[in-house]
Order: C-alpha cells, then sequence, then structure tokens
C-alpha cells in the first residue's frame, strides 16, 4: 500500500503535538507502520510549526516533502497556504479559519493576505474551511481546535468513530476526555 | 507491544535497559528529552547539571565508581564537555560511559551547524548513529557494551530528524549489571605526564581494534540490491535514501561512524559501478573513502548546508518528484515571538527605548532581536555576553560603558556567565550585567536550574541566591526590578549605566508559562480614548493589534501584565473585557 502523508501546520502552542500524538496512538492501533515528526524549541515560540505524520505498510522517512501530502491540516488560515507547495496533486487541505496575525501583520511590515484560499480554490486545489475555534468553543474549550480538526480529518479515514475516541481517551488528560469528544463530533459533522 | 517514541525516549528506554545507573546532562535542543524521559526510571539517578562539562564529568566519576553512566547534550554542549572529552579518550571507562549528543542540520533551534562527527575524530573515540528510535533503543543499550570491552566512552549521535520523530520500538527488561569494587589505579585514572605519555599509544591501538572491529560489526550493513549505484550513508540520510529509492539500490548503511571501515567499504564499492556518499553537513565519510582510494561522489552532489531530505536526494539523481500547486501571494514570515507576557519584553522595550548597547546571549531571550523591539546587538554562546560585555568596554572605554549592558538568563548564567562575571570584579570593568531571571530554563520547555530551588523530578532543591553570589564574587551594586515595571526598569539601569563600578541588575519575574503562575483577566482598548498612536504596538506582544485603525488587544492571549498600558499617553488600556 502506498504511505499516507498528513501534515499538521499551524503556530506554535495551538496544540499541533497533541493532534499528532492522537493519530500516532490511533494508527499504531490499526497496525500501520508510523512515522510522527515534530518540532521543538525555539520555533514553537508562536513560529509558524509543522508536525509530519506518515503512515503505511513500511515508512522510511520521519518527514514530507512537496508534492507529497495527503491532507495538511492547518490550525490557521494563511499556514495552509504557506504549505500548499506540499500538497500531493489529488490532496486536500483542511484549515481552520481561524485568523493569526504574525509578527511583522502587527508591526505593520505586511499585509495579512486574507484571500489566499481562494486564490488555491480557484486553482482546484481541495479545500474544506471549518471555524473550529467556534466548534472547540460550543464543546467548552478554546484549546479543544486541535481536536475538532481530527474530527474533519476522520471523515476521510476508513477507521471507526469508537477507535478514534479510544485514543482520544487515551491522548488527553482525564480531566478533558468529555470536551474533546464533544469536539471531536462537532469537527466531524462540521 | 510495539510502542511509538521518539528517538529520544528511545534512547532513555535503552539508557534503562543497559542499566545504566547515573545520568547528568544540561538541556539543550534537540537532545533535553533523553534526561527527561530517563527521570522517569526510578532505578536511574538523574539530574539537571549545571552546564555539559560538569554532566560530563559527573558520568566519568560514575563510570570510575564502577557504574554505567551516560550524559546528553546537544551539538554546541559537546563544545563545553570538550576538555573532560579529550582525556576521558585516555584514561577509559570502569563502568560504561555513553555520551550523547544530538545535532541540529538546518539549525531548527542553534546558533550554528556544527558537525560533532569531527570530535569522535579528533578525540579518537567509538561514534555510533541510529537511523529511526528502534536503532535509538538498541544502539545506546549496546554502546555500553562497546564501551566496556574497548575501554572507551562512546558518543551516540543523534540529529533532530532522529530526536524528534516518533516510530516503533520494541522493549525490553533492564538489564541487571553486576557491581563491581572501586580499585585504585592511578596509572589509569591519573593524567599526569609521565602516565598520559603512555596511555596515548593505547588510545592509538584502541582505534586500530575498533576498526577492526567496524570491518565485521552488526552496527554497519550491506544491503545489496541493483548494483548501478552503491550510496554509502548512515543515520536519518538512510531513511531518504531508502524512501527514494527502496531496495533496488545497493547500500552501505553505517551505523558505526568512528572509526570508519575500511574493507568493508573496499568491498562495497568493488560490487558497484558507481558510489555515492549521503551525509548531511560535512564530507567525513566521502574524505574517508577518498583517503583509503575509493574513487566516490558526495559533496559534488549534496551541500554541507542544512539538512537532506528524500526530496534533495531524489532531486540530485534525476528521479521525478511531484510538485504541487503553489500559492502565488506572498505570505508574510511567521518567525517566533515573545509570548504575550513575556517578562523579558519590559527589560528589552527600555533597552531599546534608551538605545542601549545590548550583548545578548543563549534563550528565549534571543527573540529580543526580533522586530520591533531590535533589542540584541550581539549572540555567540552560552555565557559570551557577560565575558563579551568587558571586553566591549575595556575596548571602548567610559563611553561605551555608559552606554552598554549585556543579557543573560538564570540558567545561562549558571551555566557559563559566573565566570565571566568573575572577570568583570577582578579585572574591574565598569559592567552592568542584566540576569533576566525568569526562574526556570525556559526555551528548551520548562527545565528547573540550580537558581529554582527544584531538582529534575520537581522535589524541592537547594537554590542559589543570585544576589549573594554576584556580592560574594565582589560585585558591590546588586538591584532587583521587576520588568513589568517599565519606570523602575528604566530608572535602574540608568543609574547603574551612570555609575563608576561594576553592577548586577536582576531582572526578576517568573516565566507566564509556569503552571504556577497567577496570570491576571487580560487587558482591553477602550476604542473611544485609542488615538491610534501605535505607541503599544512598539513591545511586539502579539496580542496587540490594529483593527480598523484602532489599537486591539486579544483576550484569549493577553495575560494582563499592564507593560502596554503604561506605554499610552491616553489611558485608553484598561483592564476587562472588550466590548
Amino acid at each position: 500500500m502506498k504511505t499516507t502523508n498528513i501534515m499538521i501546520v499551524g503556530v506554535g502552542g495551538q496544540g499541533s503535538l497533541l493532534a499528532s500524538k492522537l493519530l500516532g496512538e490511533l494508527l499504531v492501533c490499526e497496525g500501520y507502520d508510523v512515522k510522527v515528526s515534530e518540532v521543538h524549541g525555539m520555533s514553537q515560540r508562536g513560529g509558524s510549526v509543522v508536525t509530519y505524520v506518515r503512515f503505511g505498510e513500511k515508512v522510511y522517512s520521519p518527514i514530507i516533502c512537496e508534492g507529497e501530502a495527503d491532507f495538511i491540516v492547518s490550525f490557521e488560515k494563511i499556514e495552509a497556504a504557506r504549505y500548499s507547495g506540499f500538497l500531493a496533486q489529488d490532496g486536500r487541505i483542511i484549515v481552520n479559519t481561524q485568523r493569526i496575525d504574525p509578527m511583522p501583520v502587527i508591526t505593520g511590515a505586511a499585509q495579512y493576505p486574507e484571500n489566499a484560499l481562494d486564490e488555491l480554490s480557484s486553482k482546484a486545489v481541495k479545500i474544506e474551511k471549518i471555524d473550529a475555534l467556534a466548534l472547540a468553543q460550543e464543546a467548552g474549550s478554546v484549546k479543544a481546535v486541535n481536536i475538532v480538526l481530527m474530527g474533519k480529518l476522520a471523515k476521510y479515514f476508513d477507521i471507526p468513530e469508537e477507535k478514534w475516541l479510544d485514543a482520544i481517551r487515551k491522548t488527553v488528560k482525564p480531566g478533558f476526555v468529555d470536551v474533546n469528544i464533544k469536539a471531536f463530533k462537532l469537527g466531524y459533522e462540521g | 507491544m510495539k510502542k511509538l517514541m521518539i528517538g529520544n525516549e528511545a534512547v532513555a528506554r535503552g539508557l534503562y535497559e543497559a542499566g545504566c545507573e547515573v545520568v547528568s546532562s544540561y538541556p539543550g535542543t534537540p537532545s533535553t528529552e533523553i534526561t527527561e524521559y530517563a527521570a522517569r526510571y526510578e532505578e536511574m539517578f538523574c539530574e539537571w547539571a549545571p552546564n555539559e562539562k560538569v554532566a560530563a564529568e559527573v558520568a566519568f566519576g560514575a563510570s570510575l565508581r564502577g557504574k554505567r553512566s551516560a550524559c546528553a547534550m546537544k551539538h554546541v554542549g559537546l563544545n563545553v564537555a570538550a576538555d573532560p572529552l579529550f582525556t576521558l579518550s585516555y584514561t577509559g571507562v570502569t563502568g560504561g560511559m555513553v555520551i550523547c549528543v544530538a545535532d541540529d542540520p538546518s539549525m531548527h533551534s542553534s546558533q550554528n551547524e556544527q558537525d560533532s562527527r569531527h570530535y569522535a575524530v579528533a578525540a579518537k573515540l567509538p561514534m555510533l548513529e541510529p537511523s529511526n528510535s528502534a536503532e535509538c533503543l538498541e544502539f545506546s543499550r549496546q554502546a555500553f557494551e562497546l564501551s566496556e570491552e574497548f575501554d572507551t566512552p562512546v558518543l551516540l549521535r543523534m540529529c533532530t530528524r532522529i530526536a524528534h520523530s516518533q516510530s516503533l520500538v520494541e522493549t525490553g527488561e533492564r538489564k541487571q549489571i553486576e557491581p563491581k569494587e572501586y580499585v585504585k589505579n592511578p596509572q589509569k585514572y591519573i593524567m599526569v605526564p609521565a602516565f598520559a605519555k603512555k596511555k596515548h599509544p593505547v588510545v592509538e591501538k584502541r582505534m586500530d581494534d575498533l576498526t577492526l572491529f567496524a570491518e565485521n560489526c552488526g552496527f554497519n550493513r550491506v544491503e545489496m540490491g541493483d548494483t548501478s549505484i552503491g550510496i554509502i550513508t548512515s543515520g536519518t540520510c538512510y531513511q531518504y535514501v531508502k524512501e527514494v529509492f527502496g531496495d533496488s539500490v545497493s547500500v552501505l548503511k553505517l551505523g558505526l561512524l568512528n572509526p570508519l571501515p575500511v574493507k568493508l567499504i573496499k568491498d562495497f564499492a568493488e560490487k558497484v559501478d558507481r558510489v555515492v556518499v549521503i551525509e548531511e553537513l560535512d564530507d567525513v565519510i566521502e574524505t574517508h573513502c577518498k583517503k583509503i582510494g575509493v574513487e566516490v561522489e558526495g559533496k559534488s552532489l549534496f551541500l554541507k548546508i542544512g539538512e537532506l531530505s528524500q526530496q534533495i536526494i531524489a532531486d540530485a539523481f534525476g528521479v521525478a518528484h511531484n510538485h504541487a500547486t503553489e500559492c502565488e501571494q506572498e505570505i508574510p514570515m511567521r518567525p517566533p515571538v515573545m509570548c504575550a507576557g513575556c517578562p523579558h519584553r519590559g527589560m528589552f522595550y527600555v533597552l531599546s527605548k534608551n538605545k542601549i548597547t545590548v550583548l545578548g546571549d543563549i534563550g528565549c531571550y534571543t527573540l529580543g532581536s526580533q522586530m520591533p523591539l531590535n533589542a540584541l546587538d550581539s549572540t555567540l554562546c552560552m555565557g559570551a555576553s557577560v565575558s563579551g560585555i568587558h571586553g566591549f568596554n575595556k575596548a571602548g572605554g567610559q563611553e561605551c560603558e555608559q552606554k552598554t549592558v549585556c543579557v543573560i538568563g538564570d540558567s545561562t548564567f549558571i551555566h557559563s556567565g559566573i565566570t565571566g562575571l568573575v572577570n568583570i570584579a577582578y579585572n574591574a570593568s565598569n559592567s552592568t550585567v542584566i540576569i533576566l531571571d525568569n526562574s526556570i530554563t525556559g526555551m528548551t520547555g520548562h527545565q528547573q536550574n540550580p537558581t529554582t530551588g527544584y531538582n529534575i523530578k520537581g522535589d524541592p532543591a537547594s537554590k542559589i541566591d543570585l544576589e549573594t553570589l554576584c556580592r560574594a564574587i565582589g560585585i558591590k551594586r546588586v538591584r532587583v526590578v521587576d520588568p513589568y515595571n517599565l519606570e523602575e526598569c528604566e530608572r535602574v539601569v540608568k543609574e547603574e549605566l551612570a555609575t563608576k563600578e561594576p553592577s548586577v541588575i536582576i531582572s526578576r519575574r517568573p516565566c507566564v508559562l509556569l503552571r504556577n503562575v497567577k496570570l491576571k483577566p487580560s487587558m482591553s482598548v477602550n476604542r473611544d480614548k485609542c488615538k491610534s498612536c501605535k505607541r503599544c504596538m512598539g513591545i511586539g506582544c502579539p496580542a496587540i493589534s490594529m483593527k480598523d485603525n484602532k489599537a486591539q488587544i486579544d483576550a484569549t492571549l493577553c495575560v494582563g501584565c499592564e507593560v502596554c498600558q503604561q506605554l499610552c499617553p491616553f489611558d485608553a488600556i484598561e483592564r476587562g473585557v472588550e466590548d
């Protein structure tokens, strides 16, 4: 089987490590070979962060290169555009419509490209937009944005919902299981 | 059952399974988690040492006493530990000793891109390099056997993509090691010239023996495929090669990077038409091949700069690779920034506002160099700010002394700032040293240090009193300020720059990300009062932006530090929820 490549991109501090941990847990239980590559250190401080998740029968490289990503799950609007070159020809972008201004925009040195996603859509890139922040709030915690997006991603995998929920139970802290399960379901339906 | 682990966790597991008993390290990305995971095993004594030299020497002491020991550090940390390293090669070990060193090609979180393999060559020590988490466990475990068999410390080289990538690992049981009696052995352990002269030939003989070992050891393996191309590679590059070629080319995978085999490489080269060495950073393997008379290609195809990838390798061999739709609009950079409420911000604002020259150091506060604060003039290595300002002021004289400070974090000060301060006091420069004390080692992800009062397990520990320490060194003027109080910071900085003797300003407030820090309710902008002067934008806080030509504060990010409020000339920033 072909290796499936998922890129999780966002802003340092948005919880992408937990999302990749959840995927790793789930995919190992499903019997796949899995590699997850994370970013630690300086770029985590509000910078643009990328996590690679790869699974299949046998996975070698821990990273994903241009044109290889089957899915880009973006926690922020322009981060999806920043990494769009990594998307495979028939790949799909799942994007949280939340806008987080980078420092050059805050200081006025650059403009926030509001319509970057429209440009990609016009080039026939498959884009699923979701207001994950609003759904996370509805679930009970703004921090559950990551799990809302995992719910949206889950629609494209042939893995039963209960397996995803099991992985959530194993990954998140006990006190936050209910909020995150609700967030997952809202993402799945959203 | 197989478990997903980052390479660093797998190394820690390997140390545990090998029966290692003492682990001493200083945190540094991408090596930090080795020691954090190791500390979860009750059977091993683990600690954060003040710096890498101390850590390596602690591991030496434990080995001398007959126990298996380890230390872990990032590539530049090995520079700090280089002094014991070179002579440890002469003494050898009693209990097995492993030194884990993590390189950071592409500098995800580092100040340079040095290749640690040169240390193995220069210090004449064996070096292993795993290529996934399973090998991280296996190699770190076997490193102890190698260490004891050849009477030498063993270097375990990691890189960011191995250290921070998760892959599947099968765990085993912890080995019980027979305790050894301590036997005094001056000829082995006292490296005075008379004994060291006898040891050097032993080291050279050991390298010869290890070269023979390298020819047939399990760390190196040949995977024969099509013989038109033979690739010699190691570590994460091996994974990229397999990703591109699968089993279709022949590969010599090296797990023992020093010493490199001779016959194994020659035999491999003879079986293939074209030999290509694929290695990140420097041409260590390529140079070795050429030295032993094997014709190879290497850096003629690949740069010495940055990480490699399956894409770079595919491109070098002309293998087709997908390229997808790029967004043509310019996407603004998103550099890392100091967090909202970061205690470093207030001090940097004051320094920037007064156009003070600032010699910087290594830590979160290096981010003070970014727009809009632009507060730093230099960043070299751990501790260099304190030593550097002394030289800067000696060279520049009084004019310099009144306009220059250095900034260094609490952990970095303990690591290697103290000796620089001793020099300032002893050799009398009128330097102003600012210790940015945020009560934690921040950038590497919140490790305790000797100033925090807690040890690696979070248990109470002896706590250095920075004020007393600085006074004991000979600094009479030691001031403490709250960086959330801009007026106080500015006044004290000006006073200390004006005085005619050295001084230390401790800018003290814990990191806002610490769990025990109580955050205040967020601030908000009264849009009627805001005159769009953008004064509040000058501190580079990610919570503040302009909306419809008025400042606005993101309540989800703001922690109510009130620094922006002190800047607003129109009292437009208030506590409470934005309407």
